[in-house]
């Protein structure tokens, strides 16, 4: 750690939910201004195009405008992501697009964010996509929810619209069973409870959005998990000049879940043979241990034959191995699912082939009720079955996102069609 | 229960760095690991050691040299290289000029953008299935849109519009022959979290990223640097008639064909003082100093369908 970063709170991956017109890109670009990421030749770049459009004040929103493929349709193709730092912590906004293919491009922001913030207009409440998107965000399992309520300068910061807004979603919010989240009033375009307070939400006596974000954890779950190491690729330097390397054996690969240390009892996963860890190293160098979310490599005491996909956990906490899953499924490809053709599952980094066996149910988004369906399309979110040609290791998605999740490829283009979180 | 600890945001880029670099190595058949000698590529090989020793990288190294390359950092790539002991290709923008393939507009065009040609080349020359690169999103608005694996067609042609949907850490670098994949492992970092590392690593970098004396002209607003020796001796950039030379304490805060490269003037002469520098300075990295990226709004983006990084 340098002398001039005397603390450092990791790093903290949110979702901005919201269409241009709730302010979206005017709070993304509020953010990155107050926090000093916007530097003087991009801030003299939007001023000017804000002067040509004939705009009085710097447009903020113009910092996320997008690339010369969506200025000519006018749309936005894609998820884009945006970074600032405030010195204590890194953030990585993901900013999706609010339009159509909403659901394909939120449920990929969603699948690497740790909060959502979704913004609601002060003047239309609740709307049906506040709703689609909420349900979306804990769908995805993002563990934290705020939801700002944005243009209060447009209610005359009116502390009864906020309260009336604010019990209409927790209403919504019981019913689909949201129980983490946050309410906050805010003027993205004034500044106002963002980075500073301002002045004209007295009222509100709650944390800045800023303090919010500051203050989450960086984690995605505080919860002590099971040890989840899918091997990525194995290391034999047998060709080595140095002997002592001949027989070194190194399973590389990304602690998923859980921890690890040297002595630590292990089972490898498919063939079920049990060890212990022998070393944890990092580039060579033995470190001791790692948790979650360290990528390292593992020496096991007795030579155990291993490969890319296998799993190693800790032998008292096994996965499931299962030839059938059960999951909620985004379609995300234009053709849409096919029942009689075979796919591709990816699923940490193992592979097996599928076959639809049955639809039980599709989400209306909109409605978020239960349709009967028979076929899967673009944005399309149903709970469905898969039969697998190899077994699989797994967790639900709701105990444990790494294991719990997979994606579904179809091998004729190599496009991955679909995201699963196994039920 | 356990205490779960929080990595710091270096070590959670780096450990994210190191997984998507193996995921290359475990999916593609013949990856190939892009590297320049810039500060960016400089962290791509510490995370590559980091990823894959005590064994050899399971990739060669490989520059696309546009002829135009600072003799510091073309004497660096070497260096290092050979410390590393892993295989360093070069193929030169030169040789496919000789060949026809790449024809200038005239004599002093930037060779920058044809380095693309000579990469999609290569690329069949080795039959690479995935290349490497220490392209970050921050850099341009055309990144921010950028996967970490990055699927090109036969004609290394980028479709913004027909991109793979990347969930979760679950990367698809699946590719039929002929067709590439781009893999951005340093894709989450900012110029600041490089130098950050590049701190905290104590990597060398060549000596140009260090404040030095050099003789420059200031052209349309731009501190153009000029006589600049080649690995050859020539020297290229001369001025032009009528431009006044100074001698001026600059460094480069980005580096690639000296054509389209430009230092800022600067003091900062370590690692530490560039890290103070980088947290106060207000102008962006490519803003200061490619010029190449001023031509038009949307030149990265053009680029980039063309086969570009």
């Amino acid at each position: 750690m340098t002398a001039h970063q005397v603390e450092d709170h990791g790093l903290l991956r949110f979702l901005t939910c919201g269409s241009v017109d709730d302010g979206k890109s005017t709070l993304i670009g509020r953010l990155l201004f107050d926090t000093k990421t916007i530097l003087a030749d991009t801030l003299n770049a939007i001023e000017k195009t804000s002067q040509k459009r004939g705009l009085g004040a710097v447009d903020l929103s113009l910092l996320t405008d997008g690339l010369q493929a969506e200025r000519e349709q006018g749309i936005t193709i894609d998820v884009a992501y945006r970074y600032f730092s405030t010195g204590t912590r890194k953030y990585i906004i993901a900013d999706a697009p609010g339009h159509e293919q909403y659901t394909r491009n939120m449920v990929t922001a969603a699948s690497t964010a740790n909060l959502a913030i979704i913004l609601i207009d002060a003047r239309k409440g609740v709307l049906t996509q506040t709703r689609r998107h909420s349900k979306l965000a804990s769908l995805v399992g993002i563990p934290h929810l705020v939801v700002a309520i944005n243009k209060m300068d447009l209610v005359d910061y009116s502390q009864e619209t906020y309260e009336k807004i604010k019990a209409d979603y927790l209403e919504f919010a019981a019913k689909v069973g949201i129980d983490d989240v946050r309410f906050i009033p805010l003027s993205a375009l004034n500044g106002d409870m963002i980075v500073e307070r301002g002045e004209a939400l007295n009222w509100y006596e709650g944390p800045t959005l800023m303090e919010i974000l500051e203050a989450v954890p960086a984690a995605h779950t505080e919860r002590a998990e099971k040890f989840r190491f899918p091997v990525q690729y194995v290391c034999r330097p047998q060709d080595s000049a140095n002997p002592e390397l001949h027989d070194y054996r190194g399973f590389m690969g990304r602690v998923e879940s859980g921890s690890i240390k040297v002595g630590d009892a292990v089972t490898v996963l498919p063939n079920g043979l049990q060890s212990t860890v022998k070393a944890v190293q990092l580039g060579g160098v033995d470190i001791g241990e790692a948790s979650t979310e360290q990528s390292v490599t593992l020496l096991l005491a007795d030579e155990i034959d291993t490969s890319r996909g296998d799993m190693i956990v800790k032998t008292e906490e096994a996965p499931a191995a299962v030839k059938e899953i059960r999951a909620t499924v985004c379609w995300l490809a234009e053709a849409p699912l096919d029942r009689a053709r075979t796919y591709l599952i990816r699923h940490t980094t193992r592979d097996s082939k599928a076959k639809l066996t049955g639809i039980d149910h599709r989400l209306d988004v909109n409605t978020l009720e239960h349709v009967a369906a028979d076929k899967l399309a673009m944005n399309d979110i149903a709970e469905v079955s898969f039969k697998l040609a190899q077994p699989l290791f797994v967790d639900p998605y709701a105990e444990n996102r790494a294991t719990g999740a997979f994606i579904v490829i179809d091998e004729s283009s190599n496009n991955t069609v679909g995201a699963g979180m196994i039920l | 229960m356990t205490q779960r600890k929080t990595l710091s945001h270096l070590d959670w880029l780096e450990a994210e760095a190191i997984h998507i670099m193996r995921e290359v190595a475990g999916q593609c058949a013949n990856p190939v690991l892009l590297f320049s000698g810039g500060k960016d590529s400089i962290c791509m090989l510490r995370i590559a050691e980091k990823a894959f020793r005590p064994g050899k990288f399971p990739f060669p190294l490989m520059h696309i040299d546009t002829g135009h390359n600072y003799q510091e950092v073309v004497a660096f790539r070497d260096k290092r290289a050979a410390e590393l002991g892993e295989r360093l290709i070069v193929r030169s923008v030169e040789d496919s000029m000789k060949r026809g393939t790449v024809v200038l507009k005239h004599e002093g065009e930037s060779r920058n953008k044809h380095q693309s040609v000579t990469l999609l080349e290569a690329i069949e020359e080795f039959g690479f299935d995935a290349c490497i690169g220490g392209a970050r999103r921050d850099e341009e608005k055309a990144r921010a849109k950028e996967r970490i694996m990055s699927f090109r067609d036969e004609f290394g042609q980028w479709d913004p519009k027909n991109q793979r949907p990347e969930l979760w850490n679950l990367y698809n670098a699946r590719s039929h022959k002929g067709e590439n994949i781009r893999a951005f492992p340093i894709s989450n970092w900012t110029e600041m979290d490089v130098w950050q590392y590049i701190e905290r690593e104590k990597l060398e970098l060549p000596s140009i990223y260090f404040a030095h004396t050099r003789p420059v002209v200031i052209r349309q607003g731009a501190i153009v640097p000029v006589n600049v020796p080649l690995v050859s001796g020539e020297l290229t950039n001369l001025p032009k008639a009528g431009e006044q030379i100074i001698d001026k304490l600059v460094r480069f805060r980005t580096v690639g064909d000296i054509s389209c490269t430009a230092p800022v003037e600067s003091d900062a002469d370590t690692v530490e003082k560039i890290v103070v520098e980088t947290a106060t300075t207000t102008i962006t990295e490519r803003g200061a100093t490619r010029l190449d990226d001023q031509t038009s709004e949307a030149s990265m983006e053009q680029r980039k369908k063309e086969g570009y990084f």
